[in-house]
């Protein structure tokens, strides 16, 4: 591979090029070609991130892969790419992400098949975007174009209720992030006009704006997250969302705000980040605790699966603020194998309601009887959701719980509640739909997974046991870049990172 | 001051006015049926303007009329945004005005006076040149709003627009006179350097200011002077509220260069004018987000969008310092392309004997026709100023010079009430992408209609993607000029 060569950009772009062909080729009439074209997008854009994993050298600080170009010059904004280990997971992840919707979604979507598949798309590429930005502005630019086409998604093939999702989606997202603006623009002035993230990062700012920047960006992320109790929105998004848009939801639109955090608010404003580090923790510790509560008791699947999110990506922000390098990897990995597992079980809901379009557990019942395959492949992601060894799931939750326990014994008490809680939804759930007598006449006749279905599945659980079983290829990439990050937070914020 | 009149200055303005006067008398003889041809001659009539100013412009400022007329980049950058937004306008409504019988001379004499007056407000350097383009312009849009005579409603909106238009034009004219009696020139460079000199500060130049930013926001529209507003977009036809929701704007943000900032922008004068402003956009910004959320009619909807809108454009001018008013002109410039495309799509959906002005109008686009339905979207969240659309960027660039002028808290109202504002944008949206269609008729413009309003909804993606060179055109003829 040539050295200089655009490969981020390429990550980004690939998918929306791919996205405006099919908008421009296919129509309702000619569906086969969009899909098509979709499929060929979404894998080449997969194909193309991967240099990017063989190319990184795990080993150097810093960004790689680093593009610039001047943009918007009378704002000093440039077109400013660049990775580390952090960015690296998600960008294949998303990248990853996007090939299984596409198949996922070959058969099941019928109306407006060219819109569905561009849609999906764009949404590649911008939260790409999202994850290679170094310039704020851009990675703003990224962040808020994203809410375009799930806006879309969400109100086009969603469920009975979708109208009123979708508007939430976009105007809880939406306020969340509208202050970052402000933030990210009076970062600009301070820092005599630039908008590059590396110049933020040597800012010295005082006290008090770094707790209203904090603040600004915490409101933003935390949406995203999302953390309780600003989560509300999640659970009508991803219950009115086509399968398609409930699993790159779950799966990656989630990490943009762990993400935020990780690549704006600790390195901008680390004295503050550390000062207010108790008021996340217990936010997502409530999460954990309180979110897993409510799981338990839903009746919908795809609710169920979207509380067990909001309780698992409390390990995320927990993680994050305990400040010490294993449980930030942690947390990391743990949004990595969340993507998947996430996924992994709304498609395995779409499965079953694509048959009997229904979401609820009390229509199923003993549908191992009819579907001894799609039962076994379930199986594993209920038991990777609930944090088995031998998972991806318990990867992350361990050293996240490792992690607390250096913090304080407290934290890792209660995050291990989830452990409890995570297995209990889950597998109570998966009881209730699997096994026992068969429920009804239709859940009889139920067809187990197709060749294409088996596919999306499969690839899924190949990535849960990998990760679960051997997961250093994950975690070697995110060790110079979590140290680096930790020793740049404890440096700045003057306080000594030990643990 | 030259006393020998150089004329090229001004040359853009007498060949129109020679133009209107050739377009009035041959459209005497040309029957119904041939109408085109003054359309054709219209066009023209645009187009030699366009040349005329392009190859007239340079950087340096030319006087001319002793002083009473100026021609500066920013003068030729604006008119030439008019032209072009009057030859859209024309595009657009050729179809509309014909199904409505308004396919007359009139119509085109008057939009090219209208055209006429705002040019002169342009490039006015004296307070009285300033006030003839402004009355030219605005009686020839009295006369617009009230040509389809038959229409109760927009014989309604008429009087409305010209009852309080007057009042509006009464209160400019009582400041200018005690600004003159106050400092004794009604020349607008001149008078910038009295009052820096120190001469006639007092009272009397306080009232004066009230009054002449009572009037500009008349003009405007801005709270507490905008209610006028919804009335006339609701009244008036469509192709007339998109004339005057357009090319109209970069003339008021003339005369507010012209007047408050060049004239009364002295530093202290500038702590008086500040506060009212500020008032004038947060009134403006509340009022025009949250009325529009109530409304069911299009057009009004858009008009108290558009109050909201003059509220962020004042944000702009209020930083007082050339990149916020280089911020200002990138807005309004944005705000007329959004408002051009807005209110063309409107006419697109309209038909004989029915206009397509209710939201329920918009419902179903996306099945009816995918492609304009994406346009219309790229320009609705553009105007709820959503990354990557141009909206987004000409928020960033006045919301930046509002925070460097030291009011972070004004930054965050603003954010604020455009998260309220960007609801009913987005209802719009949901209408035409989520609902059923309620009527089916296939909407099949001309092909340049078509075309145009193609390259209008790409623009938002276009200029959000390269937003640069815009921004740098808006800020630069402004530093080249004040």
């Amino acid at each position: 591979m040539l050295p200089g060569f655009p490969l981020l950009s390429l990550a980004i772009w690939v998918p929306i090029v791919a996205g405006v062909l099919i908008l421009i080729t296919g129509s309702d009439r000619n569906a086969q070609a969009a899909r098509l074209i979709a499929l060929a997008g979404s894998i080449l854009g997969f194909l193309v991130t991967l240099p990017l994993y063989f190319g990184f050298d795990p080993a150097a600080s810093g960004f790689q892969f680093m593009e610039i170009t001047p943009w918007i010059e009378s704002f000093n904004v440039n077109y400013h790419l660049g990775i580390d280990g952090i960015s690296l997971l998600l960008i294949l992840l998303n990248s990853f992400t996007t090939v299984l919707v596409v198949i996922a979604g070959w058969q099941v979507i019928q109306s407006r098949v060219a819109q569905y598949m561009a849609a999906f798309l764009f949404l590649s590429g911008f939260m790409n975007g999202v994850f290679c930005a170094l310039d704020a502005l851009l990675f703003y630019v990224f962040f808020e174009a994203t809410l375009i086409p799930m806006f879309i998604i969400i109100g086009v093939w969603g469920g009975p209720n979708r109208v009123y999702a979708a508007v939430k989606f976009f105007l809880f997202t939406l306020s969340g992030s509208l202050l970052s603006l402000v933030a990210l623009i009076y970062l600009y002035n301070v820092s005599q006009g630039s908008f590059s993230l590396l110049d933020y990062y040597q800012l010295p700012l005082p006290f008090a704006a770094q707790i209203l920047i904090f603040l600004a960006f915490f409101l933003a992320f935390a949406v995203k997250v999302p953390m309780w109790p600003v989560h509300t929105w999640l659970p009508d998004a991803h219950v009115e969302a086509p399968t398609g848009g409930s699993v790159v939801l779950a799966a990656v639109m989630l990490k943009l705000g762990g993400y935020g955090f990780l690549r704006l608010s600790l390195p901008i404003v680390p004295e503050a980040s550390y000062y207010l580090a108790g008021v996340v923790i217990a936010l997502s510790l409530i999460a954990v605790v309180y979110i897993g509560l409510v799981a338990l008791v839903q009746a919908d699947m795809k609710k169920l699966i979207a509380y067990s999110s909001v309780s698992h990506m409390g390990f995320v922000t927990l993680g994050i603020f305990i400040f010490n390098s294993i449980g930030m990897e942690g947390a990391i990995i743990q949004m990595i194998s969340h993507g998947f597992v996430s996924g992994a079980l709304f498609l395995c809901v779409g499965v079953l309601y694509d048959r009997l379009h229904s979401r609820m557990i009390a229509d199923y019942g003993g549908v191992v009887n009819a579907m001894p395959v799609f039962a076994a492949l379930f199986m594993l992601f209920a038991m990777a959701n609930s944090g088995l060894p031998g998972t991806s799931g318990f990867v992350g939750e361990f050293m996240v719980i490792m992690g607390a326990v250096k913090a304080s014994f407290w934290y890792a008490a209660l995050a291990a509640v989830t452990l409890i809680f995570g297995a209990a939804y889950t597998l109570w759930m998966y009881k209730r739909v699997i096994f026992g007598a068969i429920a009804n006449a239709h859940v009889a006749e139920l067809k187990d997974i197709n060749l294409r279905e088996f596919l999306v599945l499969g690839l899924l659980a190949a990535a849960v046991l990998a990760m679960g079983v051997y997961p250093d290829p994950f975690a070697e990439v995110l060790h110079t870049s979590v140290n680096d990050l930790l020793a740049h937070v404890a440096q700045k914020a003057g306080a000594a990172v030990t643990r | 001051m030259q006393y020998i009149l150089p004329l090229w200055p001004a040359y853009p303005e007498l060949f129109l006015l020679t133009m209107v006067c050739v377009i009035l008398v041959a459209d005497l003889f040309i029957s119904d049926d041939n109408r085109i041809v003054t359309y054709g001659l219209t066009q023209a009539a645009l187009a030699g303007c366009i040349a005329i100013t392009y190859l007239g412009s340079r950087l340096e400022p030319a006087y001319t009329f002793s002083g009473m007329f100026v021609d500066d980049l920013m003068s030729d950058v604006l008119k030439l945004l008019v032209y072009l937004g009057v030859m859209v306008i024309l595009v657009y409504s050729r179809a509309y005005i014909a199904a409505r019988g308004m396919f007359r001379g009139e119509f085109f004499v008057l939009a090219l006076f209208a055209t006429l007056g705002m040019m002169i407000m342009i490039s006015a350097n004296h307070l009285l040149t300033l006030y003839l383009g402004l009355e030219l312009l605005t009686l020839s849009l009295y006369a617009m709003v009230a040509l389809q005579r038959d229409s109760a409603i927009a014989t309604e909106a008429a009087m409305k627009y010209f009852v309080l238009g007057a009042l509006a034009s009464g209160m400019l004219l009582y400041g200018m006179s005690m600004l003159y009696g106050a400092t004794g020139t009604l020349e607008i460079t001149r008078l910038a350097e009295v009052i820096f000199d120190g001469a006639g500060r007092g009272p009397v130049l306080i009232f004066a200011l009230v009054f002449i930013v009572a009037g500009l926001g008349f003009k405007l529209g801005a709270v507490p002077f905008h209610m006028w507003v919804p009335d006339v977009y609701h009244g008036a036809p469509t192709a007339v509220t998109l004339f005057i929701g357009s090319a109209p704007k970069l003339a008021a943000f003339a005369f507010i260069m012209r007047l408050l900032v060049q004239g009364l922008g002295a530093e202290q004068l500038l702590a008086e004018w500040q506060p009212m402003l500020i008032v004038m956009a947060v009134l403006s910004l509340a009022i025009g987000n949250i009325t529009a959320i109530a409304q069911t009619n299009l057009k009004r909807m858009l008009a108290y969008s558009t109050i909201s809108h003059m509220g962020f454009l004042l944000l702009g001018i209020l930083s007082g310092d050339l990149n916020g008013y280089g911020s200002g002109m990138f807005y309004v410039v944005v705000y007329v392309l959004m408002n051009l495309g807005t209110f063309g799509m409107i006419m697109v959906l309209s038909r004989s004997g029915f206009e397509a002005e209710n939201l329920d109008d918009f419902k179903g686009l996306n099945q009816r026709s995918p492609w304009y339905a994406f346009l219309m979207l790229l320009l609705m969240f553009s105007m709820a100023g959503v990354p990557p659309t141009v909206g987004f960027y000409a928020k960033l660039s006045v919301l930046q010079a509002v925070i460097n002028a030291g009011y972070v808290w004004l930054a965050v109202v603003a954010v604020l009430f455009s998260l309220i504002g960007a609801f009913y944008y987005l209802r719009l949206v949901k209408l035409m992408y989520f609902d059923a269609p309620l009527d089916t008729a296939p909407i099949e413009p001309r092909a340049d209609v078509g075309v145009l309003m193609t390259l209008n909804g790409l623009a938002m993606l276009l200029f959000g993607i390269m937003p640069g060179p815009l921004m740098a055109l808006c800020l630069y003829s402004i530093q080249v000029s004040l």
